[in-house]
């Protein structure tokens, strides 16, 4: 790992492919593109750039670019009008990456309601029909429908695994063609046109034109970069860079199979920080591997806010907490993707907006027997133990080990571990990324009420415009705007037919009304292309 | 915060969104069923009824005509004390911090809903037809209730949302 910042993700940190020679010297930004706002075509034609004209270009190339694809192409749009450019060989390559290493292989099972499914417009059939479908035997085809049917009631939340929304959108790829959208490459930034319309300027992974850039002309932009960048929590950040300790201290989202293998190999005590779903799943990694390896890991759970009851502002709006843990079925409260509280949401801005956020933010995780049973037994037995307070600084201490300094009620506390893991999972700012800084200093995007992009209700990107095109924008760098619910994939849905809707206002693509949508749902279902 | 995980919900009503869904479903879907199924509910001989065949004569008319007749009413009464229902249900789902109305809630008010249709059938409150059938052959009535309910629950719950790909982000409205 090296000394970023930012956690290196395949796809985002990806510095070291833009600045690597493609071979080609010509072709390439020159400083009069740099720096100016608006590019003429004789500007980018005098730069030897060549221009590849398509009407709709999404940047990313991941969930966003593909849901974005996949209902443009229900709404009559043909392959050769969108371009999806982005780093990674699949749309699902950032995703299973941060899935896996913070412990969801493709068999264990997301935090995602069984009706969001980016493979699928209409989340019908849901994954537990279709997890039903496929299962062998009466008892495996009765459990997800019995599961969807009592949640939250009688069960937890029914979830996919991760394999299934996998394989489900390889299938959806390539009915609609999505090889013949996808081009493999890194996009440095998007600028206005002069005339109308953006310039997106791309490092292509396999050079086929001999030059280092090309320039893809578009009426409309769409830029679903996922997450800016992920950050460590500044002491240990701080930590890692004063001692050069990259293996005692690691953080959830990258690779640290190696605190696992040796806590098995000899007995150990680990600190885990953070209350979120990324925490629950790291404890019953431990907790499995004590189970079923035999390890001796004594876990400190620190918790910055410790969460003991119910709370909240009113009775109307108070979540479940107990043991140090807000429960929540998924990241936002569930009528926040299309309910009460997405309507509340659209009506409030500045102050207003940003308190709303506040009220149903804050860190949770799901409510699953599994963990809840696991830390009981921890705590009777003595080896899960849970302290509450701000971290002073982590210095080393004796014996390898590394030594985290709290601030407590009952003063400064030591705790002595062989492994810190963080499961805070903080994003990085916006700027990290390339793309939105320059959209930022060159184009006219501003930022909302939370600090990320400023986007309107149909996530078009304020201040943007190149009559007649725009940009739009989905995912994470949009939160704390109209819609909370963006960094997921119902809200990257519901984001993607609001682009849908407004592509289809400018009579860009048809309106998915009543009638195209029966028609394309068969045609899904039949597994024919849109 | 990180949650590349997190996904979403499936429809959690507004108040427009109930009603509104209420009314369409019921009559829409409700209607079409209740006009299938109607000649096929079992009339046994029993009360003012003699006789097990739909298409016989009944007071003057065919059986099954006054079999849709009650089968009707009691739609129209089940639409119109839904939409009061529904008033009931918001009012609680306010007291649940995800904003949502569990599947399973949606599954069992049948047995509250149903108890009450019974109840005010059988006084009378859906006309004189309706009161026969529900006082006289309750097992047509238990039928038609319970069939259409599941009809309607099974299409709310999933193919509705192929005709309006919207309505999941709308809270259950449809306009």
């Amino acid at each position: 790992m090296s000394v970023n910042e930012t956690i290196t993700l395949p796809g985002v940190g990806r510095q070291l492919i833009d600045d690597q020679p493609s071979g080609a010297t010509q072709g390439d930004l020159t400083d009069a593109l740099i720096g100016t706002d608006v590019w003429s075509d004789q500007m980018v034609a005098e730069a030897g750039i060549p221009v590849v004209d398509v009407p709709f270009v999404t940047v990313g190339g991941g969930i966003g670019s593909f849901i974005m694809a996949d209902f443009l192409r229900v709404a009559g749009l043909p392959t050769s009008s969108i371009k999806a450019l982005g780093a990674n060989p699949e749309p699902w390559t950032t995703y299973e990456y941060l899935t896996r290493v913070s412990q969801i292989p493709r068999q264990e099972r997301l935090r995602s309601d069984s009706g969001s499914c980016p493979d699928n417009l209409w989340g019908f059939p849901a994954y537990s029909i279709r997890e039903a479908w496929e299962a062998k035997g009466l008892t495996k085809k009765l459990d997800p429908l019995w599961n969807v049917l009592t949640e939250p009631i009688l069960t937890d939340y029914y979830t996919p695994r991760a394999g299934q929304v996998f394989n489900a959108m390889e299938k959806e790829a390539r009915r609609i063609g999505w090889s013949e959208m996808h081009v493999q490459g890194l996009v440095r930034m998007t600028r206005r046109r002069t005339g109308g319309g953006y310039f997106t300027i791309f490092t292509p992974e396999v050079n086929t034109t001999g030059t280092k850039r090309v320039a893809y002309r578009s009426t409309y932009v769409h830029l679903a970069i996922g997450y800016p960048g992920l950050r460590f929590l500044d002491d240990l950040q701080a930590y890692r860079q004063t001692y050069e300790d990259y293996t005692r201290v690691a953080n959830a989202y990258e690779p640290h199979e190696h605190v696992y293998d040796e806590l098995r190999r000899k007995p150990g005590t680990v600190v885990v920080r953070g209350g979120g779903i990324v925490a629950s799943r790291v404890l019953q990694r431990l907790i499995d591997d004590r189970d079923n390896h035999g390890a001796q890991t004594q876990i400190i759970h620190l918790f910055r806010t410790y969460v003991d009851s119910s709370h909240g502002p009113s009775p109307f709006m108070r979540r479940k907490g107990k043991d140090g843990w807000a429960y929540q079925g998924f990241n936002w409260p569930k009528g926040a993707w299309g309910g009460q509280l997405k309507f509340r949401l659209e009506k409030l801005e500045g102050d207003q907006r940003k308190a709303l956020y506040q009220t149903m933010g804050g860190t949770n995780t799901p409510h699953r027997k599994l963990w809840l049973k696991q830390l009981a037994r921890g705590r009777a037995e003595g080896w899960y133990q849970t302290e509450i307070g701000e971290v002073a600084e982590v210095v080393p201490g004796e014996g390898g080990t590394v030594v985290t300094r709290i601030n407590t009620a009952r003063g400064q506390l030591e705790i002595p571990a062989n492994h810190v893991v963080d499961c805070t999972g903080l994003e990085a700012d916006i700027r990290e990324h390339r793309v939105l800084a320059d959209l930022m200093d060159h184009s006219g995007a501003g930022r909302n009420v939370m600090g990320r992009l400023d986007v309107e209700k149909t996530f078009q990107v304020r201040g943007t415009d190149a009559a007649p095109g725009r940009i739009y924008a989905v995912g994470s760098a949009t939160l704390g705007g109209y819609y909370c619910g963006v960094d997921s994939f119902l809200g990257l849905q519901y984001a993607c037919l609001q682009v849908a809707d407004d592509l289809a206002r400018q009579r860009f693509v048809k309106r998915i009304g009543p009638g195209r949508s029966l028609r394309q749902w068969w045609r899904r279902m039949r597994g024919a292309q849109p | 915060m990180v949650a590349p995980d997190a996904g979403g919900a499936a429809v959690t009503p507004t108040l427009f969104g109930r009603i509104q869904t209420r009314i369409f479903v019921l009559i829409v879907i409700g209607g079409l069923w209740t006009l299938v199924i109607t000649p096929f509910l079992p009339i046994l001989p029993n009360g003012g009824f003699d006789a097990g065949l739909v298409f016989t004569e009944f007071s003057g008319d065919r059986l099954v005509d006054f079999v849709y007749e009650a089968a009707f009413s009691i739609l129209l009464g089940v639409t119109i004390l839904g939409v009061l229902w529904e008033l009931l249900y918001h009012l609680l789902q306010q007291f649940r911090w995800e904003k949502d109305w569990p599947t399973f809630f949606g599954a069992i008010t049948i047995v509250n809903e149903g108890l009450l249709v019974w109840l005010l059938g059988r006084y009378g409150v859906f006309g004189s037809d309706a009161e026969a059938v529900i006082n006289d052959q309750p097992l047509a009535f238990w039928l038609l209730f319970t069939s259409t309910w599941v009809v309607t629950f099974l299409f709310v719950n999933g193919p509705i949302r192929i005709l309006s790909p919207r309505y999941r982000f709308r809270g259950g409205r449809l306009i």
